[in-house]
């Protein structure tokens, strides 16, 4: 329900991220990775980057979204796994103590930037 | 920071399209690894990667270590109460504020699109109470934290120990913002379906207590009440339940009792 601001955050990001020393720098690609369980839903987030891109530097860029699964490790048993439901208690012994290795991620990695030579 | 990466563009195997389309990596979905892959169309340009690993929302974050930082210089316990419209928030916070403004010093911040309704509502308890329209913000459907900075300023915070933040209705969007407090508070109430954990897991992941609300009305639904509890466990096992009713008050002293032992904490 989000994805509006965070589309704006992240051209906001993209466009400090660009070097000053680069002449006419277009964004050719923004690459992101958005965590299963990040509160995002990418097709909308696409959709609203197409709209917060306009008038600026990244006018071109596509958003390459990178989903990352949910991946939970047992603190006891140090049981690892992917799990695709939300369930946070160990498969092999059943204990609550959970954490998170991956999941949460809503993270700009690198921006692709094109500069003409001419 | 960032440093760069000359992807060093030289092959176009296709045109830019506005649509985000796979890399040619050779499988994997890695994206930093692109030489040579033929990504971008202009001719007469030299492409770079620069490497960037920031997170979208660390501005919101870095606000929060600084709110954080000035409710412990002050003393003061804050807490968000977070849940879907019309799980009773309003009502429980006002029960809550009764039974605990007499031995607190209290204050409210409360986040709407729009009205001052439940503002109108949480005032009269001799607690301050701020206000936050969000449609002044584009009608965002969360509180985030650069709010909270600017609405603590309404407050002297000296003078307060138990900030309660009463954020929008909404079961997505407040779970993936911090603002700095101590603790977050989910309620869910038995008008809403057992799976309710199920369906929105990062709010009831992010919580330290779920208030399972308007339990009077149970003989009057079909409600697993097990199973709501059963599913907000398999989400959190950690998780304190209160099994609750904001109207008769049933289950309030457990609830009011573990809140106080946090913030006198």
């Amino acid at each position: 329900m989000h994805e509006m601001g965070i589309a704006m955050q992240i051209v906001e990001i993209a466009v400090a991220s660009i070097p000053s020393d680069l002449k006419n720098a277009q964004v050719k690609r923004v690459n992101l990775k958005v965590g299963k369980l990040a509160a995002v839903v990418p097709e909308s987030l696409q959709f609203c980057f197409q709209i917060a891109i306009q008038d600026t530097p990244l006018r071109d860029a596509d958003l390459n979204i990178e989903e990352i699964p949910l991946r939970i490790r047992c603190k006891d048993c140090n049981d690892e796994w992917t799990a695709h439901e939300p369930v946070f208690v160990c498969r092999k012994c059943q204990s609550g103590s959970i954490e998170m290795v991956s999941g949460r991620e809503l993270d700009i990695t690198s921006i692709e930037v094109a500069e003409k030579e001419d | 920071m960032y440093e760069f990466m000359n992807t060093d563009q030289k092959q176009y195997h296709h045109k830019e399209s506005n649509k985000p389309h796979a890399h040619h990596t050779g499988g994997g979905d890695t994206v930093s690894q692109d030489k040579g892959t033929g990504l971008l169309g202009d001719a007469n340009a030299k492409t770079k990667e620069i490497k960037i690993l920031r997170k979208v929302l660390d501005v919101n974050d870095e606000i929060a270590r600084q709110n954080r930082k000035i409710f412990a210089e002050k003393g003061v316990f804050v807490i968000n109460v977070m849940s879907s419209p019309g799980s009773g928030k309003t009502t429980i916070l006002e029960k809550t504020l009764a039974h605990i403004s007499p031995s607190a010093r209290c204050a409210v911040i409360v986040g709407d699109i729009c009205t001052s309704n439940d503002a109108d509502r949480l005032s009269g308890f001799g607690a301050p109470v701020v206000q936050v329209n969000t449609d002044a913000f584009g009608g965002d459907c969360h509180l985030a934290a650069h709010v909270i900075k600017t609405a603590v300023d309404n407050f002297d915070l000296d003078q307060i120990d138990l900030l309660i933040i009463e954020n929008l209705g909404n079961l997505v969007c407040p779970a993936e913002f911090d603002m700095g407090e101590h603790l977050k508070i989910v309620v869910l109430s038995v008008t809403e379906g057992e799976d309710k954990p199920l369906k929105y897991p990062l709010m009831f992941r992010v919580c330290h207590a779920a208030l399972l609300n308007k339990i009077d009305l149970l003989p009057h639904l079909d409600y697993d009440r097990k199973a709501a509890v059963q599913n907000i466990r398999k989400v959190n096992p950690k998780i304190k339940v209160f099994e609750i009713s904001s109207k008769t008050e049933e289950g309030f002293d457990s609830w009011i009792k573990w809140l106080t032992q946090r913030y006198q904490g």
